[in-house]
């Protein structure tokens, strides 16, 4: 569904990822773990072409995107939440979700299977955006990519800095879409809900993959070692 | 007292037409953060459409249409590229405006024109002449309908969520490049307006932006980067000021008691009359 060949990028001069190499099959939730300043987020952004590749490939669906722009990734079905609860903050919440649903060109029903899957939002859709909590504003995050009706999910640390009632409902929300079929890439930092929710895993460091394997291979020693931080 | 009351009708009209120059850079500089200098040549371009026109109705779409597509050419062939550049922006825009309005020379020659105004226009209510409530009636309507623009239209919901946060537009499938495109496009075209309504009072000349650039300028940036609100009270509170300042001393006094003022006002509110708490101008 989503690989990702020998890809490199990085800010200017100073290079991020040396070559990270993942795959996604369809269905699949795959996580990326590693410590802060590993290059996960730089990862996601390159993929996404929000930070153009220096060299390598980003393929989706046998298709090599790697020159195409961010928003052109989007309509052919990568879906991506940035990292930070990010939103449109002076949009109503409904605002926020229909300006995705316009842009993706899917109808409003689309916005109510995203909302039945955060029924938290329902009695926010007129409140500004920018106005509602962190956790509030991830599950928008999420709704507002899910109305784009993607066929994978890209997430970039939904549950960084949220609260814990929150948490938990993200991370079964996130359950429930893998359940039904979704390809996932997830950047997580808990090892717990990675080993819960993930098929595959895939540990970064200094800009590398340093292990990959099934989600029951993530433990030992060396594991613990490249995740503490 | 009765001065105070005659001179009412001129600082309104002027408001208004610094209104309309302000709402096209309210959408440009404001939400873009693009600083365009040849925006007040956007303004003489309007001015000289309806000059050749000789048609007030018939020149205001036209005008709008003509400054607008001025400024798509020049957000597509220049500014673009220098997007998040703010000072070559700037250098670059006031070459143009140079240029646009040595070529206005050139097709018009250098002394002033006259649009005559239309006969319906003439005579008034009272103090206020009908010119002078044609130009209100035109700022009101361009406030209202960049209003309903950005609230009530798909277009416009998508330009306020690429003004708010341009990298997640584009992760949600808009292609931001559109946008700004028709973003430039209708700030330009406002521009044209005000063009139209200047040539009501006044007469038109290549120089005819410069005058009011600055001016427009000083409205955004006292009124609130970006705010609607802010410009409307702004573009009034200034064109007050400006033309009571200009009956009571001379014009160049007045030019010099409005800087000290939004000077003094900005040292008390640098974020302007209306602030807005999540968007900086980087």
């Amino acid at each position: 569904m989503l690989s990702a060949n020998e890809l490199e990028s990085g800010y200017g001069r100073a290079r991020v990822l040396f070559g990270v190499s993942l795959d996604v099959g369809p269905g699949q939730l795959v996580c990326v773990m590693g410590r802060n300043g590993v290059g996960k987020t730089t990862l996601l952004n390159t993929i996404m072409g929000v930070l153009p590749a220096t060299s390598g490939a980003v393929t989706f669906d046998g298709r090599d995107v790697t020159r195409l722009p961010t928003h052109e990734r989007a309509r052919l079905g990568m879906g991506y939440v940035p990292q930070g609860h990010q939103c449109f903050p002076q949009l109503s919440v409904l605002g926020n979700l229909l300006v995705t649903m316009e842009a993706a060109r899917t109808g409003k029903e689309s916005v109510d299977s995203a909302l039945d899957l955060f029924p938290g939002l329902k009695p926010l859709l007129k409140r500004r955006a920018g106005h509602l909590s962190g956790g509030q504003q991830q599950q928008l995050a999420i709704a507002r990519v899910l109305v784009t009706r993607p066929r994978l999910l890209i997430l970039d640390e939904p549950t960084e800095g949220i609260q814990p009632s929150i948490i938990l409902e993200i991370e079964e929300a996130i359950e429930r879409l893998h359940a039904s079929g979704l390809a996932v890439l997830l950047v997580e930092q808990y090892l717990d809900i990675a080993v819960r929710l993930a098929d595959r895993f895939v540990i970064l460091d200094a800009g590398q993959v340093v292990r990959t394997g099934d989600a029951g291979d993530l433990h030992g020693e060396d594991v613990h070692r490249l995740l503490a931080v | 007292m009765t001065a105070v009351v005659n001179q009412l009708p001129i600082g309104l009209s002027i408001a208004a037409v610094l209104l309309l120059v302000a709402l096209g850079l309210t959408v440009t500089f404001g939400q873009m953060g693009v600083i365009n200098m040849a925006h007040g040549e956007f303004i003489m371009a309007g001015a000289y459409t309806a000059f050749l026109l000789g048609d007030l109705l018939l020149a205001l779409p036209a005008a709008f249409v003509v400054a607008g597509l001025m400024g798509l050419a020049l957000e597509r062939g220049a500014i673009r590229h220098f997007y998040g550049r703010p000072l070559d922006t700037l250098l670059l825009t006031w070459g143009v405006s140079l240029v646009l309005q040595q070529l206005a020379r050139d097709l018009f020659g250098a002394p002033n024109v006259q649009v005559p105004a239309p006969s319906w226009l003439s005579g008034g209510i009272g103090i206020l002449p009908y010119n002078r409530l044609f130009i209100m009636a035109l700022a009101v309507a361009g406030v209202a309908g960049i209003w309903l623009y950005l609230t009530r239209t798909r277009l416009g919901r998508r330009t306020q969520a690429v003004v708010q946060n341009r990298r997640l537009a584009a992760t949600s499938g808009i292609d931001p490049g559109r946008v700004d495109m028709l973003t430039f496009f209708i700030g330009s075209g406002l521009a044209g307006l005000a063009g139209v309504a200047l040539t009501l009072i006044g007469p038109v000349g290549p120089a005819l932006g410069t005058y009011y650039i600055v001016d427009a300028f000083l409205v955004v940036v006292a009124g609130g980067l970006g705010q609607l609100r802010g410009a409307v009270l702004a573009a009034v509170g200034l064109g007050l000021l400006n033309s009571y300042a200009e009956f009571w001393s001379d014009a160049s006094l007045a030019k010099v008691l409005v800087f000290a003022a939004v000077i003094g006002f900005l040292q008390v509110r640098p974020q302007g009359l209306v602030a807005l708490r999540s968007r900086a101008l980087t």
